[in-house]
């Protein structure tokens, strides 16, 4: 028996799961561990994508994930050239098009984009024409965040087969809750996704895989992995939450909530963390917290990303 | 002393090939000797001339978008006769002597005909009446805060009572803008799958079943824009079966697309009220159907091409195709609609809405005609559009129906 | 598909193995400080029994690893679909060992350019030498073998096929010609 060495056509772009088989989705986190090894090696790069040039475009501001995008493609010897575009080059009447147009000039061989609104990224890479990763669009999508917190819980569980995953939160406004309602049902694991009703839209229930709850007791209950979501304080503003005291009175994720998951079930939060307000300080430095292995595992998936997107003939 | 006739047309459901002379503007009679310049109608059936009872012209103030010029030509290559454009310009048309400016300059132009509607309000903000007897006499033929939303209800009966006294109608853009928030297309499952903040169905339906309630209260005239839920046009039927003075129209936009096009991302798709479910575009076509829904708009709302290539949450809202509604309206509801009642809702209706005499094709009627060649096929290509706005949902797709004659007042002012 | 010709027999490997795994002792003078490293796929399973025939001749343990060279191709751009990456496992300090790296055909060169490479990145071995069981030709960059099995000359329209019994169920090297490509 010799093993299938290849996966067939790779998909052009990631900027949602609609493209990705549940296999290639497997062999992308398979070579996330081959990629943790690299990382684990004195000299922590290999020359895989040696000559081509990745641009980090990022229109809206977060220094966390470009530095992991970043360093992932450094250490696969990809060039990087790292473009920050915030309120100003808007308000200037650059349309993203021609934004993108001018990079694409400077003989860009791949995007990794961000940008505050949904659906954003595909336009990059209707412009384009070169292959984009979605590092966060909006409230639309966030894969490469998906994929390591299904890498996460893969390390722990050795499968998402079967699992149960409790997401609680600001679920209207969580790019990282649609990307796992996406992504993890496709690898045979439930979401339940929750938080207030002002937060948690009902239309949502119509993914598949996907429960809807209120109450976070039993969104926790029997869980394998439970992830509090970031609680933008601006949300108040938009009359959301009372206050941010009943928010974290109710839902904040704590070690009497954490008790109702399955035993060795592991808590997961994308950061950055509001400590004490969506997850308690116990719980987020507990045994069972795996923060810290995420941000880790980060650059290890966002490493196999590349090499699925950027490696082979077009 | 002009005269024109054009030869070899038919009557909408006559087979007789007949001729048509008009002169000085109005129509002189049927299969007279020719005079005057002739054209062959080439077997075409001839209408009167479209009215658009709601168009964004962009002049003054926004004409990198367009300008009464390509506006113009553009609704005579659409087969329209008469064009209201809507006052939110900048600055906003809300004051005598802008509306005077516009006629006078649309006049020049030997297009389409310029109705310019006017604002309700002093700069469409909502809390003052405008000089609504003044602008009137200008020649304003509507008045409306179209663009934005009427927030004030006592503001917006008053100015209803008082249009109502100078025989004008009003028309409002029906959405309540705090349920309606910052949403950028239909709330429900498509939006939430595409994480874009969603404008929900009950921003339109209360914002109508309020105005509906100020309608009862007064007695005045009040016409619903671009209605696009099935509820909203449930309780307009209700209203008019209580007879209230209430008349609305509907976009083909509407009818033709739904809120599953926002899956491109494209902000072709981003307009006001957003597209929404086959429900409802299924709901809007039995309204045509059954008469609840009074006339056809185009919201003819061009928009600069980098303006539409911005992201969702950016681009600006509207679509531009007044050059390709009958070719639409025929191709997809033609069979559904018959001739008859199409070309009605899209003369005739409009000039009932906005209270002018019923455009005909007899003696003595204003000499304003479309001939139409409904069996030819072509295919849709933006960059032959006179808008400015080169751009199309449609670009590539095959129509069926198309002007090939515009007449405004006996001269051409299009010709295919 | 069936071979035009057998190259080595069940029984020619295995001496062909035993013959290296002398030489190997010979040029190192024993076996102290040696480590194995099989090239993925067919290298590991070598590999490991060229170990145990030096364990046998020497008494001591011989460490052995494994390497997957993929990341470090030189025609990863130009391949048709990715390669699944496999592991690479040397759970040995590299520092003062003699490392022999072992794969089944030596051809162009370039798998152990990329291999010398990839374990230069793990460490730094004191020497590193070669061993394949077939040498078919055709080189394209300066590199040879320590040790080989047999010395084949090929066609580059020939495809020297070795299998063994841990991935192939039998030990074998056969010689077939390459499918005409189909234009």
């Amino acid at each position: 028996m010799t093993a299938p060495t290849t996966l067939g056509a790779r998909p052009r772009h990631l900027l949602d799961f609609a493209d990705w088989t549940p296999e290639r989705l497997t062999a992308l986190l398979d070579n996330a561990d081959t990629m943790n090894q690299v990382l684990d090696r004195p000299v922590r790069k290999v020359p895989a994508l040696q000559g081509l040039t990745v641009c980090t475009a990022f229109f809206e501001n977060s220094t966390r994930t470009r530095v992991s995008f970043e360093l992932a493609a450094r250490r696969m010897s990809a060039d990087v050239v790292s473009f920050a575009a915030g309120a100003s080059s808007l308000s200037k009447g650059e349309s993203l098009r021609d934004t993108v147009e001018v990079l694409t000039a400077y003989k860009v061989d791949a995007y990794v984009v961000r940008h505050p609104a949904s659906g954003a990224a595909h336009l990059v890479a209707r412009y384009s024409g070169k292959p984009v990763i979605n590092a966060g669009d909006g409230r639309r999508a966030h894969p490469t965040q998906a994929l390591l917190d299904a890498y996460t819980i893969r390390q722990e569980f050795g499968s998402l087969e079967g699992l149960t995953v409790a997401i609680i939160g600001d679920i209207r406004h969580s790019r990282v809750a649609r990307s796992n309602a996406e992504l993890l049902p496709k690898l045979g694991a439930r979401v339940r996704l929750c938080g207030p009703a002002t937060l948690l839209p009902a239309d949502l229930a119509a993914l598949p895989g996907v429960t809807l709850t209120t109450d976070p007791r039993e969104a926790v209950r029997g869980a394998h992995a439970v992830m509090a979501l970031r609680l933008q304080q601006e949300r108040m503003a938009g009359g959301y939450l009372a206050s941010l005291q009943e928010y974290a009175d109710h839902y904040q994720v704590s070690g009497a909530l954490l008790r109702e998951a399955e035993a060795g079930a592991i808590v997961l939060h994308p950061g950055p963390m509001n400590r004490d307000l969506e997850l308690s300080s116990d719980v987020a430095d507990g045994e069972q917290s795996r923060i810290l292995r995420q941000v880790e595992n980060g650059q290890a998936v966002r490493m196999s990303v590349l090499y699925h997107l950027l490696v082979g003939r077009e | 002393m002009t005269s024109l006739t054009i030869t070899h047309i038919k009557r909408p459901g006559a087979d007789r090939l007949e001729s048509v002379t008009t002169e000085n503007g109005v129509i002189k009679g049927w299969n007279l000797p020719p005079e005057g310049e002739v054209l062959d109608g080439r077997g075409g059936t001839v209408a009167p001339a479209f009215i658009e009872p709601h168009a964004h012209l962009r002049e003054p103030g926004q004409t990198q978008k367009e300008d009464l010029a390509s506006g113009l030509a553009a609704a005579a290559a659409g087969g329209y006769g008469t064009v209201v454009s809507m006052p939110n310009t900048s600055p906003v048309v809300d004051d005598p002597a802008t509306v005077r400016a516009l006629i006078e300059k649309a006049e020049g132009l030997g297009l389409a005909r310029l109705r310019p509607a006017a604002a309700l309000t002093r700069g469409q903000e909502g809390e003052h009446l405008a000089e609504l007897a003044s602008l009137k006499e200008a020649g304003a033929v509507m008045f409306t805060d179209d663009g934005r939303t009427n927030e004030n209800a006592r503001v917006l009966r008053l100015g209803l009572e008082y249009a109502h006294s100078l025989g004008r109608v009003v028309s409002v853009h029906a959405e309540d803008a705090s349920l309606r928030a910052d949403g950028v297309m239909n709330e429900g499952p498509v939006s939430e799958a595409l994480g874009l903040p969603g404008n929900p169905a009950a921003a339109e339906a209360a914002r109508v079943a309020r105005d509906l309630e100020i309608v009862a209260q007064t007695g005045a005239r009040l016409h619903i824009q671009h209605l696009s839920t099935a509820r909203a046009l449930e309780l307009v039927r209700a209203a008019k079966a209580r007879g209230l003075p209430v008349t609305c129209e509907v976009c083909p936009h509407h009818l033709l697309l739904t809120d599953e096009a926002l899956r491109s991302f494209d902000a072709l798709y981003k307009v006001a009220p957003p597209l929404r479910t086959q429900a409802d575009a299924d709901a809007l076509l039995a309204g045509l159907l059954d008469g609840t829904v009074d006339c056809l708009a185009t919201d003819h709302a061009p928009h600069t091409r980098a303006e539409k290539e911005r992201d969702l949450l950016e681009a600006p809202f509207g679509i531009a195709y007044i050059e390709l509604a009958f070719p639409l309206m025929w191709t997809h509801f033609g069979e559904r609609l018959g001739l008859t009642r199409l070309l009605d809702l899209m003369t005739a209706a409009p000039a009932r809405v906005l209270g002018w005499p019923v455009p005909t094709l007899e003696p003595g009627a204003p000499a304003d005609l479309v001939v139409l060649d409904l069996e030819a096929e072509r295919e849709v290509d933006p960059r032959t559009f006179l808008s400015k706005a080169k751009f199309s949902p449609w670009a590539g797709e095959t129509l069926r129906g198309w002007p090939t004659l515009t007449v405004v007042g006996g001269r051409v002012a299009f010709r295919g | 598909m069936t071979p035009k010709a057998t190259i080595l027999s069940a029984d020619e490997v295995r001496r062909a193995l035993t013959r290296i795994a002398h030489e190997i002792v010979e040029r190192n003078k024993g076996a102290e400080h040696l480590a194995l490293i099989g090239i993925h796929t067919r290298g590991i399973p070598l590999a490991t029994r060229l170990a145990r025939k030096l364990e046998e001749l020497e008494g001591v343990t011989i460490p052995t690893g494994q390497l997957d060279i993929t990341l470090y191709r030189d025609d990863l751009s130009e391949v048709a679909h990715q390669p699944i990456l496999r592991e690479t496992r040397v759970p040995f300090d590299l520092a003062r060992r003699r490392v022999v790296l072992v794969d089944d055909v030596l051809y162009t060169g370039r798998t152990v350019r990329s291999a010398l490479d990839a374990l230069i990145d793990l460490g730094r071995p004191e020497a590193i030498q070669l061993a394949v069981l077939v040498d078919r030709g055709h080189r394209e960059l300066p590199i040879r073998a320590d040790y080989v099995g047999k010395n084949l000359p090929t066609a580059r329209t020939e495809l020297v096929k070795v299998k063994l019994a841990e991935t192939d169920g039998v030990d074998v090297v056969e010689l077939h010609d390459l499918p005409e490509e189909r234009p």
